[in-house]
């Protein structure tokens, strides 16, 4: 099961500056797992010490916001893609 | 002596130089730009204030743009006006209304936060700028881009409505129309900002941009005699604008142009998209994303960046926030027009109708000296009300067919 995580670039140090890499999992906290297995310390950036997301992060699987669907046990097919986009945009 | 300032995380204090930035890289809080209070007492006075022109840039000195920018546009310095006969229908004494509805150059209160922003664009070099829009930011960003030369993209989502797309258009700008509602435009910007050499004002300049709300605060206080009110009533889309008018009072205090009092703030939101009103009234810290579905799309903002500041600084102050429907805001647009004069877009009217509400439940004193702000233009809006105010009566042109309506 690849996944293709798009990193944001708050992010990049721990991927060597890459915006995008390829981990495996079949759902938003394996994912992580890989994520972390493969840049160690990322998912410490993207997890509280709860081990829950943390409040400015944004996370998406697919074009869907976690949030609506599983949070952490959202499910992701083969192929699919995940992107991490901090939460501090927009509005006023 | 120059002013001061720099980014600073909101929430673990952390400093950045001036960039365009707005996470910070240690915990992806917000970063928000941090004044030298200190050195700012000697520039920031009633005195040098009474000086500067008749526009938000009197309050140039706790603004961060550098102290050579010349603005080009006269935004803010709008008028607050008494407004008994409004106070009268909805039982209260005490009332003023703080009118962006003429800011200009666009006629909303995104006036303030793009001529700061764009002061920061050119400022950092940019010579292309963006923003995500439910409309007023677009029409503000274009007009703005435009004055000063600088080539424009805005990203809007697809429900826009026609006014706020001719409004931006007319300027020139490269208006791109998004198949999503506002959160997925907002993400969509975030990720070209990180890959384009762009100023997105509402993305990486979002902590400059953000900086102009504060001078709707400044503005209250000074023309309510360099005094601050009991009560503040603010419209909530990102929830930046109530937390910045509490930053702006906070400031005020700190260099001692007016004395220190306890402000009361209130939330506005129309039902159909109330993330913060939500969690206002259920206790929550943080509030949870919403699918927005409301006519008020300037307020429309599902997942609000600045959510967890704006309930933060509604439940420290002792206020409260409420929610109201469609046809609520709409019978208040009516209402502000018919009892003021004043006509507002669907934000004002979820704002007047808010009011109306924390009157009734009991939750805003009416005895006490209440703010309001209105934060656009009616003309934005006409499809809101569109279908209640058309003629009185038809009649041929003649002396006898208009006796015979019998209109008096």
């Amino acid at each position: 099961m690849s996944v293709s995580v798009r990193v944001p670039t708050i992010l990049r140090p721990y991927t060597q500056g890459a915006s995008e890499v390829s981990v495996e999992g079949s759902t938003l906290s394996e994912v992580l797992e890989s994520l972390d297995t493969s840049y160690p310390g990322i998912k410490g950036r993207v997890l509280d010490e709860s081990g829950e997301l943390r409040r400015f992060v944004n996370v998406y699987v697919d074009n869907d916001d976690v949030r609506f669907s599983e949070g952490l046990q959202t499910s992701i097919k083969d192929g699919g893609q995940v992107s991490i986009i901090p939460a501090v945009a927009g509005g006023c | 002596m120059a002013s001061f300032y720099e980014l600073c995380c909101r929430e673990c204090g952390k400093r950045f130089p001036n960039q365009p930035l707005s996470a910070c890289d240690e915990c992806f809080s917000s970063l928000e730009v941090a004044y030298d209070l200190a050195a700012a007492k000697q520039t920031f006075t009633r005195e040098a204030i009474a000086r500067g022109p008749q526009s938000m840039w009197r309050y140039q000195a706790l603004l961060p743009v550098p102290d050579d920018y010349i603005p080009t546009t006269p935004s803010g310095m709008t008028p607050l006006m008494a407004a008994p006969r409004l106070a009268k229908r909805i039982g209260a004494t005490n009332l003023y209304l703080k009118n962006d509805a003429v800011c200009l150059p666009t006629l909303s209160f995104k006036d303030r936060v793009v001529s700061v922003a764009l002061a920061a664009a050119k400022n950092f070099g940019f010579d292309t700028v963006g923003c995500s829009s439910t409309g007023n930011l677009a029409n503000a960003v274009a007009a703005h881009a435009a004055r000063l030369g600088l080539k424009t993209y805005i990203l809007v989502p697809t429900d826009l409505e026609p006014a706020k797309i001719l409004n931006t258009r007319v300027y020139g700008a490269n208006l791109v129309r998004i198949d999503g509602n506002y959160d997925q435009v907002n993400r969509l910007c975030t990720q070209i900002a990180e890959r384009y050499e762009w100023g997105f004002v509402n993305v990486n300049l979002r902590p400059y941009y953000a900086e102009g709300s504060k001078t709707v605060g400044y503005e209250i206080a000074e023309q309510l005699g360099w005094r601050l009110p009991d009560n503040v009533v603010v419209p909530m889309a990102g929830g930046a604008l109530i937390s910045k008018i509490r930053k702006a009072f906070g400031e005020l205090i700190e260099l001692g142009l007016v004395e220190n009092k306890p402000v009361r703030f209130f939330g506005a939101q129309a039902t159909g998209c109330s993330p913060i009103a939500h969690a206002v009234k259920n206790g929550l810290s943080h509030h949870e994303p919403q699918r927005p579905n409301t006519i008020a799309r300037s307020l429309a903002i599902g997942n609000p960046a600045d959510g967890h500041y704006a309930i933060k600084v509604i439940t420290q102050s002792g206020g409260w926030s409420e929610d109201v429907s469609d046809p609520e805001l709409v019978e208040c647009i009516q209402m502000l027009a018919e009892t003021e004069g004043v006509f507002t877009e669907t934000a004002g009217g979820v704002t007047v109708a808010t009011l109306k509400k924390l009157i009734e439940t009991g939750q805003l004193d009416p005895e006490a000296e209440t703010v309001i702000i209105n934060s656009g233009d009616g003309l934005k809006t006409l499809d809101a009300v569109a279908d209640r105010v058309g003629p009185k009566v038809t009649i041929p042109a003649s002396y006898d067919a208009f006796v015979k309506a019998g209109l008096q």
